[in-house]
């Protein structure tokens, strides 16, 4: 593989920012909310994903988003690969 | 009745005094009643930036105080008739800019200004609630860079919640100021492109201000880089200006300017 190629095939940096800007402030508008209680309902919803699939807290995504006049709770829970 | 624009950003260092005071030039050339306020505490540089610094008697807090009125505070522009510039305190009490001493100036201005611009110190504290609490509008002003987008997503959430207007169910009319934008990185990948960061910010976009030169040589001289007419950042500032007053401009600066070869070899 050419240096120019492997060059390619990585997102550019910009993709990146964005994609990191995406969730973390998704994240913190949840936060903001007025919902104190997202934490703790992220802990539970971990206990309970635990006793089927390995995961950890960071694979864990608790958001409110605001969908027109309608607020929206999220959950995303990203599974680890089937091989590790 | 005036308009109560806050620049604000979260994050500092993105160019809210440099815009705040081009803004209030361009306003006022276009003949409106303009007043630009520092709200930064301790760390006045409004004046400079404005070229006025040697003519700072009163400042903000005298003000409130009652140490002086509002006319002996207020900064006559040299250069643009209609503006009027009040400094900064530089004394080390932040809470001395108090809600109540903040409501009777601007309510004071307010009766006699069409546009009042209201530079707000960085952070989330009290200088930045101060200079946001009574407002109209807000210009966000963002940096294509993380840090910048998610302050500015901070400060939008208590534009929200934290205002006047948010508490009695109003709202505060946002515009996002794009700046220290380059358009040769962006098309290289390796910067957020205005596109981007206003589909994770979901606010009208007011303007993008290009990374430019002019804008330290006019900081220099004290001169509003707006007044630079042949800078990119200038004519970028006055569009935003038009667009402020509802015109409809498209983006100047937000492609990359093809250089020729000597324009290349003069470092242009
Ligand atoms: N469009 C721009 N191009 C280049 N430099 C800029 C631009 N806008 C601001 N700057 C520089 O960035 C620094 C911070 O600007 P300033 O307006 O003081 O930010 P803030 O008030 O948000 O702290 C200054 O040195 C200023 O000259
Ligand atoms: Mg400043």
């Amino acid at each position: 593989m050419g240096i120019f190629s492997y060059f390619r095939s990585k997102k550019s940096t910009a993709q990146v920012a964005k994609n990191r800007l995406q969730i973390i402030v998704a994240h913190e508008r949840a936060q903001n909310s007025g919902y104190d209680f997202l934490p703790r309902l992220r802990q539970e919803i971990l206990l309970v994903v635990q006793k089927y699939v390995h995961v950890e807290l960071e694979h864990i995504n608790v958001d409110v988003n605001r969908d027109g006049d309608c607020e929206v709770l999220e959950f995303n829970v990203t599974l680890p690969d089937s091989k590790s | 009745m005036g308009k109560i624009v806050v620049v604000t950003s979260g994050k500092g260092g993105v160019g809210k005094t440099t815009s705040s005071a081009s803004l209030a030039t361009g306003l006022a050339r276009r003949g409106l009643q303009t007043a630009v306020l520092d709200f930064d505490v301790g760390l006045r540089n409004l004046d400079l930036i404005m070229g006025c610094e040697r003519r700072v008697v009163y400042d903000f807090v005298n003000v409130i105080q009652g140490d002086a009125t509002l006319n002996q505070a207020l900064i006559r522009d040299k250069r643009v008739e209609n503006l009027y510039i009040l400094p900064a305190s530089q004394t080390k009490d932040k809470e001395a800019l108090h809600q109540d001493g903040v409501a009777k100036v601007l309510e004071d201005l307010n009766s006699r200004f069409d546009f009042i611009i209201c530079d707000s110190p960085a952070g989330i504290e009290h200088g930045a609630l101060m200079a946001m609490h009574f407002a109209d509008e807000a210009i966000v002003v963002t940096n294509p860079e993380v840090s910048s987008v998610r302050d500015s997503d901070r400060i939008l959430g208590l534009l929200q919640s934290k205002t006047v207007k948010a508490k009695n169910g109003e709202v505060i009319k946002e515009h996002l100021l794009l700046t220290r934008y380059d358009p040769e990185r962006v098309q290289r990948g390796d910067m957020l492109s205005v596109e981007d960061v206003q589909e994770i910010l979901a606010i009208p976009l007011l303007g993008v201000i290009p990374e430019s030169k002019s804008v330290l040589t006019a900081s220099n001289s004290g001169e509003p880089v707006i007044l630079d007419e042949v800078s990119d950042a200038g004519q970028a500032y006055s569009d935003a200006v038009a667009r402020l007053l509802g015109e409809e401009l498209p983006q100047r600066f937000i492609h990359p300017v093809k250089k020729g070869f000597f324009s290349r070899l003069l470092g242009g």
